[in-house]
């Protein structure tokens, strides 16, 4: 793998933070910046989680198991932004009012979703050094499994929280449904994920045309 | 009473419309394109324009009226480059990037129903009908933000008073204009367009109800309602419908847009209660646009002792 692609992701992970600085420093967050600091950093903290969930259905597909270097990463990030989209609600939209924060999160049904999600998202990031993937074994398998109920609990968030337009909400939600729907077929059937590979192998070893279409569709 | 007066307006700052694009999904875009093609900072110098308003035609000859608040105005940037108007996008800011849709020449606007005098007015007719005040309102919206906008409008009851409404008259109906051409928000199923609204025949007798057809001085901007729109403070910002061409006066209650989409969440009177939480938002707070801390949220918004009275009897945990 590319020594600097690395730390290329890890900067363009930052790229939305220093937009939204940038937007603050020449004053351009429209008449409502709290509100548009919410969404923006809810919108980023979501594409990432989908992000880090796209990690293992492109390995399986591309037979590119150095992705998962940036599984982590990206998860991180999610993390970062959702725990950024937390901190403009409590401190700029209730500026730290805990009672009306957990009313919130107790009667609004999105809120409470969001909240979910974040909660959900606290062990995965905590479980996600090294040392601690070596400590739990098979266990950190199963515990970070929650990754999928937090990004589902994301997705209803803002399907929950949008008045009439539900093109985006629903746009992510197919997303995930794709996502989750791969590891399905993945698991279900083994065989499919193994042709993916060894088809690509096949076309990577021969240039010939025994390699499919499929194949090369996943390699260019 | 101490009316502020407006005169600092500064003069709509014009853009290139090619260049003013929805600032949040430009911005999201950006990000995204800049992220898949790791090409670190490209797109950071897209996000700097100012939302294109019409340039508009000055309103002479307006009176100050005691019904305005003395409270500190919105800046008129602020008032037409954050509007919610499905009929123009469903973003905040998509209402001014699309407002050179919204033709409003030529506008009829139909009185008709339970009417001794119907008639089809054409707009500048009706600007001309009644002289018209400056009315500096609080607005106050259900998604729990408020702003104080120096309408120009004249009173409603002008209007009905000249079409003599029969005593079947108990409710009036309002319908804006149905034209995916001119309004583009109207392709997306979001609602069921044209969007209507009601008021019940005292609620639009009533002084503080307006027919604005302007803001600032100024001719009413394409985003705010153009060319002319309802204004009844007392109630969420939804029930002010905009761009009407249609007055209906009738018996029953008429159908209002939110309403018969979501009736559990936004009833037909839409009086601002900060007792009866939305769903969604509290209503117990606001955010006035400018200011860090939310407010308390005032009953009826803060012009209770004008029309509480229209309500005595009514449970409005009920009614809301
Ligand atoms: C306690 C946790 C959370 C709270 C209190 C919270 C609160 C909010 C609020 C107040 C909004 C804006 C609603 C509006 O403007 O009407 C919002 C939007 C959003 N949030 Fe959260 N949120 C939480 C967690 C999360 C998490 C964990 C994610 C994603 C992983 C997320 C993703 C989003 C998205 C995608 C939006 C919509 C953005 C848009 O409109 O473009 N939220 N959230």
């Amino acid at each position: 793998m590319l020594p600097w692609l690395k730390p290329a992701v890890f900067l363009a992970c930052l790229i939305p933070l220093g937009q939204l600085g940038y937007n603050a420093y020449t004053g351009n967050l429209t008449a409502n910046p709290i509100e548009f600091i919410t969404r923006f950093t809810g919108s980023w903290a979501l594409i990432l989680l989908l992000s880090s969930l796209a990690v293992t259905p492109l390995r399986k597909i591309c037979g590119w198991n150095a992705l998962i270097k940036y599984r982590r990463m990206l998860g991180l990030f999610a993390f970062f932004y959702a725990a950024l989209h937390f901190l403009t609600y409590m401190v700029l939209d209730h500026f730290f009012d805990f009672q009306a924060i957990v009313k919130d999160i107790l009667k609004r049904p999105y809120v409470t979703a969001g909240f979910t999600s974040l909660v959900l998202m606290i062990p995965l990031a905590i479980t996600s050094t090294a040392s601690m993937i070596r400590r739990l074994g098979k266990r950190w398998q199963q515990l970070h499994r929650l990754v999928y109920f937090a990004a589902a609990a994301a997705v209803l968030h803002f399907y929950w929280l949008v008045k009439a337009d539900i093109r985006r909400p629903v746009q992510y939600g197919l997303v995930l449904a794709v996502l989750l729907g791969s590891r399905l077929v993945f698991s279900w059937a083994p065989a499919i994920a193994r042709r993916f590979s060894s088809q690509r192998s096949a076309g990577r070893a021969t240039a010939n045309a025994r390699a499919s279409k499929l194949s090369r569709n996943s390699e260019s | 009473m101490l009316i502020q007066k407006s005169n600092d307006i500064k003069s709509a700052v014009i853009t290139p419309k090619e260049f003013y694009l929805n600032r949040r999904q430009f911005m999201l875009s950006a990000s995204a394109a800049a992220l898949a093609t790791g090409a670190a900072l490209s797109g950071l110098d897209w996000t700097g324009g100012t939302p294109e308003v019409l340039a508009g035609e000055k309103l002479g000859n307006v009176k100050k009226s005691s019904f305005s608040t003395a409270e500190k105005q919105n800046s008129f940037k602020d008032i037409t480059s954050y509007n919610n108007f499905y009929e123009l996008g469903t973003d905040k800011e998509d209402p001014a990037t699309n407002a050179r849709y919204l033709t409003t020449r030529p506008w009829t606007v139909s009185v008709e129903g339970e009417v001794r005098k119907p008639k089809t007015y054409d707009i500048d007719a009706l600007v001309k009908l009644s002289p018209l005040e400056e009315r500096v309102y609080r607005m106050r919206c259900v998604e729990a933000w408020s702003m104080v906008i120096p309408w120009l409008g004249f009173p409603l009851s002008s209007l009905i008073k000249l079409a003599e409404p029969t005593g079947n008259a108990k409710f009036i109906q309002f319908v804006t204009l149905l034209d995916p051409k001119r309004m583009p928000g109207q392709k997306l199923p979001i609602m069921e367009w044209p969007y209507v609204e009601g008021l019940r025949m005292d609620e639009a007798m009533h002084p503080l109800t307006i027919l604005s057809v302007g803001l600032y001085g100024e001719i009413l901007p394409a985003q705010n309602g153009a060319p002319i729109r309802l204004v009844v403070p007392w109630k969420y910002g939804f029930k002010s419908i905009k761009s009407i061409v249609k007055i209906r006066f009738v018996e029953k209650q008429p159908p209002a847009s939110w309403n018969r989409m979501q009736p559990q969440e936004y009833g037909f009177y839409s009086n601002v209660n900060p007792e009866v939480d939305h769903p969604r938002w509290t209503q117990a707070t606001e955010r006035r646009i400018g200011e860090f801390l939310r407010r308390k949220t005032l009953k009826f918004n803060g012009y209770g002792d004008q029309v509480a009275q229209l309500y005595s009897g009514m449970d409005l945990k009920k009614f809301y």
